[in-house]
């Protein structure tokens, strides 16, 4: 599971950056358009679509258990019991699609055919002489509209798919997050010292080093749990000298991640925003629990602070700390707070 | 070495801790001659300042001799005479580039803690707790600079400890306190609290063109002090302070007002109750009595300044009052690096002697007792200074030794009123 996703989420999400953000417009800020482009897809569309996928199973139970009265309240013929058992097939099926895969635009399109197949079915029942002409016509006013809301969820995400709840990037228990800084150096300094990727480890606190195996290509040494440590090769997948790099591992990954950093001028010419954005699914899935917030110990907490290593790295040469410093005695509590790092102090 | 160390609510301990070490390229250490006790140590010895741990070593006033440099420093040498600013600052920074040096991004290891508790982090400051820090204090024998290229400055022999040590915070924040009041040559300052910051406060507003500054505590020597350097004084025991202020300024208010007490103001009547029974079941963190009765007291459009440390929350603030009558608030931790050359250039000039607040002089092994004595202003005490390096006193002499009636130690040099 894991990895047919993010090997399939992840090219599908690099498609994106070449497609669009990454290509050269340099009037507009490259994030900028990444930013939109990535824009989470509305919650009401979502929840649209979990609903379409409930009726879909709905009907399609309906349609194979009583294909009959359903034939019947729709104004078909009785004898359209294996059509409508076949349209019960398809129903579930698109029902399951949309309420079990990560993406469910495919499987939205694909009731909007299905719609189309019925309002073609429907019509047979218009033909004069029919008995349930009346109901044919009321079950093709309302298949148009269930076709109308079809359209509209799958257009939606699909536009959307390029955010990572909706491109089938991320599994319920992955990360995905942006965070930023601002500093005074230019985007040109910025760029080349994190292209130096004998920087990371200085600013990245999980990276215990990494390697390069050619310009392209990485090997990342990476502190685990528990005092273990974890390797993967990654690869540059975008390299845009003074303005942006994205990355992402190779296959067989211990923890398949992918991340992409942006050094956008700032407008008023005081230096950089960099932006990051990662995505990975960690190892004993997802830690952002409220106390791992508090404690600023969530992945997204740590990533913030990799960030302002690097912009007291590059601003001052060196990472503000009070570690080896004299203290007093330190009560229980203190050294807690110590142990789970919430002071850099001893 | 020793040091002065927090262990909690009014408990302070001198004792052995190891020397500090060079930690960063940009580090010194100093041997520090002279340290003294804020108003603003007052709040941590009350247990008002959130975020400290026992073991911390506080204070964050000091000067003293250069004995070690890091690799990356090019000012500073072994041997110079420095005083330090109580901000962190890196130099670098966006904030520090506009010499806004206590909001410097680049100093607070801790930053995430301080952007829980207030949204974004200011500088780090030594020895006021670890939202801010979490960095080793300066009443200790010997301390650790971080940027000492950004902070410390030079200070010539000619000038004694007493005269320049309070560069190092209370001289840059009454000064700054003053200064955020755009004073127009004869305005009325009134300046809550008269204690080291409210002095210079009232002494840096009339250096700064007010026409009349009024003074607001209740003890007698320091109100002495106030008039002494010209201010005009109210007891707020005595008199009802906003009514005084209206009549001294035919109904309009003050132009500026400063309130250089901070939260732990103290108040009788009702308000005076409530802040306290509120403050002790941690509803409320601060006591702010000065503060309102400034932002009531203030002419319509003037601007109320706050140099006066508060942390955390307050109640019953006249917030309509900010609205309704265009007042302009100005607040902040000292930006202490950028006043340093021109107030000791002042001090040099004769303008001023800070030397007159200092009423006690210690060694460090007294902190304890002169925290106490400083927090219950005993024995007409003003501004105490802590001698690191002197002989703890013998069992016979463990009196604090007072110079009586308020009389600064380093004594013969004129003071300009
Ligand atoms: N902003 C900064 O950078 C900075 C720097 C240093 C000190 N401070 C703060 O300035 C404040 C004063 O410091 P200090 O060293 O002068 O301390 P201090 O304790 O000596 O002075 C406070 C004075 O306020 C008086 N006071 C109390 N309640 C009052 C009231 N209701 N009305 C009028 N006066 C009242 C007290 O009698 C006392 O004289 C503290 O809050 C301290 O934390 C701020
Ligand atoms: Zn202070
Ligand atoms: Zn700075």
């Amino acid at each position: 599971m894991a990895t047919e996703f993010t090997q399939q989420g992840f090219d599908r999400s690099r498609q994106q950056r070449t497609g669009d953000s990454f290509e050269s417009r340099p009037h507009i800020p490259t994030a900028r358009r990444n930013r939109r482009n990535r824009q989470p897809p509305s919650l009401d569309a979502l929840a649209l679509a979990q609903g379409l996928g409930w009726f879909s199973i709905a009907l399609g139970t309906a349609a194979l258990i009583a294909p009959g009265s359903l034939s019947q309240l729709t104004g078909l013929d009785g004898g359209r019991r294996t059509v409508v058992r076949g349209v019960g097939i398809r129903e579930i099926a698109a029902g399951a699609g949309i309420l079990t895969q990560r993406n469910p635009a495919p499987w939205l399109w694909s009731r909007v055919i299905g719609d189309v197949m019925d309002l073609a079915l429907l019509a047979t029942g218009l033909r004069p002489g029919n008995s349930g002409r009346g109901r044919a016509a009321a079950s093709l006013v309302t298949v148009a509209g269930v076709l109308t809301l079809d359209a509209l969820a799958a257009a939606h995400l699909t536009r959307h798919a390029g955010h990572p709840l909706v491109s089938g990037v991320a599994a319920p228990t992955d990360l995905y997050f942006e965070t930023s800084i601002a500093t005074t150096r230019s985007p040109d300094e910025c760029y080349q010292f994190w292209r130096n990727i004998e920087n990371l480890p200085r600013f990245m606190d999980s990276v215990e080093s990494v390697q390069a195996r050619d310009e392209q290509h990485f090997h990342w040494i990476v502190k685990g749990p528990g005092g273990t440590t974890m390797e993967w090769d990654s690869e540059i997948t975008e390299d845009r000298p003074g303005a942006a790099l994205a990355w992402r591992t190779l296959e067989g990954a211990q923890v398949p991640n992918a991340g992409s950093v942006i050094f956008e001028a700032d407008p008023r010419g005081r230096g950089t925003i960099v932006r990051l954005s990662m995505h990975y699914s960690p190892v004993g899935g997802q830690l952002t629990t409220g106390l791992a917030k508090l404690l600023h110990r969530d992945p997204q907490s740590q990533v913030r602070e990799d960030l302002r290593r690097f912009k007291q790295l590059l601003e001052t040469g060196e990472i503000a700390t009070t570690r080896g410093q004299p203290t007093g005695r330190r009560s229980i509590m203190g050294r807690a707070a110590r142990r789970w790092r919430l002071t850099n102090s001893n | 070495m020793k040091a002065n160390v927090w262990y909690g609510k009014e408990r302070l301990r001198v004792e052995e801790v190891p020397d500090p070490q060079i930690l960063n390229p940009r580090d010194a250490i100093i041997r520090i001659t002279s340290t003294a006790i804020c108003g603003s140590d007052l709040h941590i010895y009350g247990g008002y300042i959130p975020g400290m741990l026992a073991g911390d070593i506080i204070g964050h006033e000091f000067m003293g001799e250069v004995v070690e440099v890091g690799a990356e420093v090019r000012k500073l040498k072994v041997g110079d005479r420095v005083v330090n600013p109580f901000p962190i600052a890196c130099g670098a920074c966006f904030f520090c580039g506009q010499s806004q040096h206590s909001l410097c991004e680049n100093s607070n290891p801790n930053a995430w803690m301080a952007e829980k508790m207030w949204g974004h982090s200011p500088a780090g400051l030594f020895g006021y707790s670890h939202l801010l820090g979490g960095y080793a204090g300066g009443q200790a024998q010997y301390a650790r600079i971080p940027f000492a290229d950004v902070g410390p400055i030079k200070v010539p022999s000619g000038l004694t400890d007493e005269q320049v040590l309070f560069l190092s915070d209370v001289f840059p924040t009454g000064y700054m306190a003053a200064e955020q009041c755009q004073i127009q040559r004869g305005d009325t300052v009134a300046v809550w609290g008269c204690g080291p910051v409210g002095l210079f406060a009232v002494k840096s507003a009339q250096l700064l063109g007010a026409g009349r500054v009024i003074a607001i505590d209740r003890f007698p020597e320091r109100l002495r002090k106030a008039s002494d350097w010209g201010a005009e004084v109210l007891d707020y025991e005595q008199v009802d302070v906003p009514e005084a202020l209206e009549e001294m300024t035919g109904g309009r208010g003050p132009d500026a007002c400063i309130d250089a007490v901070g939260m732990e103001g103290h108040s009788h009547g009702a308000f005076g109750a409530y802040d306290r029974v509120k403050q002790s079941l941690m509803l409320e963190s601060d006591r702010p009595p000065a503060l309102r009765e400034a932002l009531r007291a203030c002419r319509n459009g003037g601007t109320v300044s706050i140099p006066g440390v508060y942390g955390g929350f307050i109640d019953k603030v006249p917030f309509g009052a900010i609205v309704n009558r265009a007042l302009t608030i100005k607040s902040g931790q000292t930006h202490v690096q950028r006043y340093l050359a021109p107030l000791l250039a002042l001090i040099e000039q004769g303008a001023i002697d800070p030397s007159f607040i200092v009423t006690h002089s210690l060694p460090l092994e007294q902190a304890p007792e002169g925290y106490r004595m400083f927090r219950d202003k005993q024995d007409s005490c003003i501004k105490v200074v802590l001698k690191p390096w002197a002989e703890p006193p013998t069992l016979k002499s463990r009196q604090p030794q007072s110079p009586g009636q308020g009389e600064p130690q380093s004594g013969g040099t004129p003071h300009l009123h």
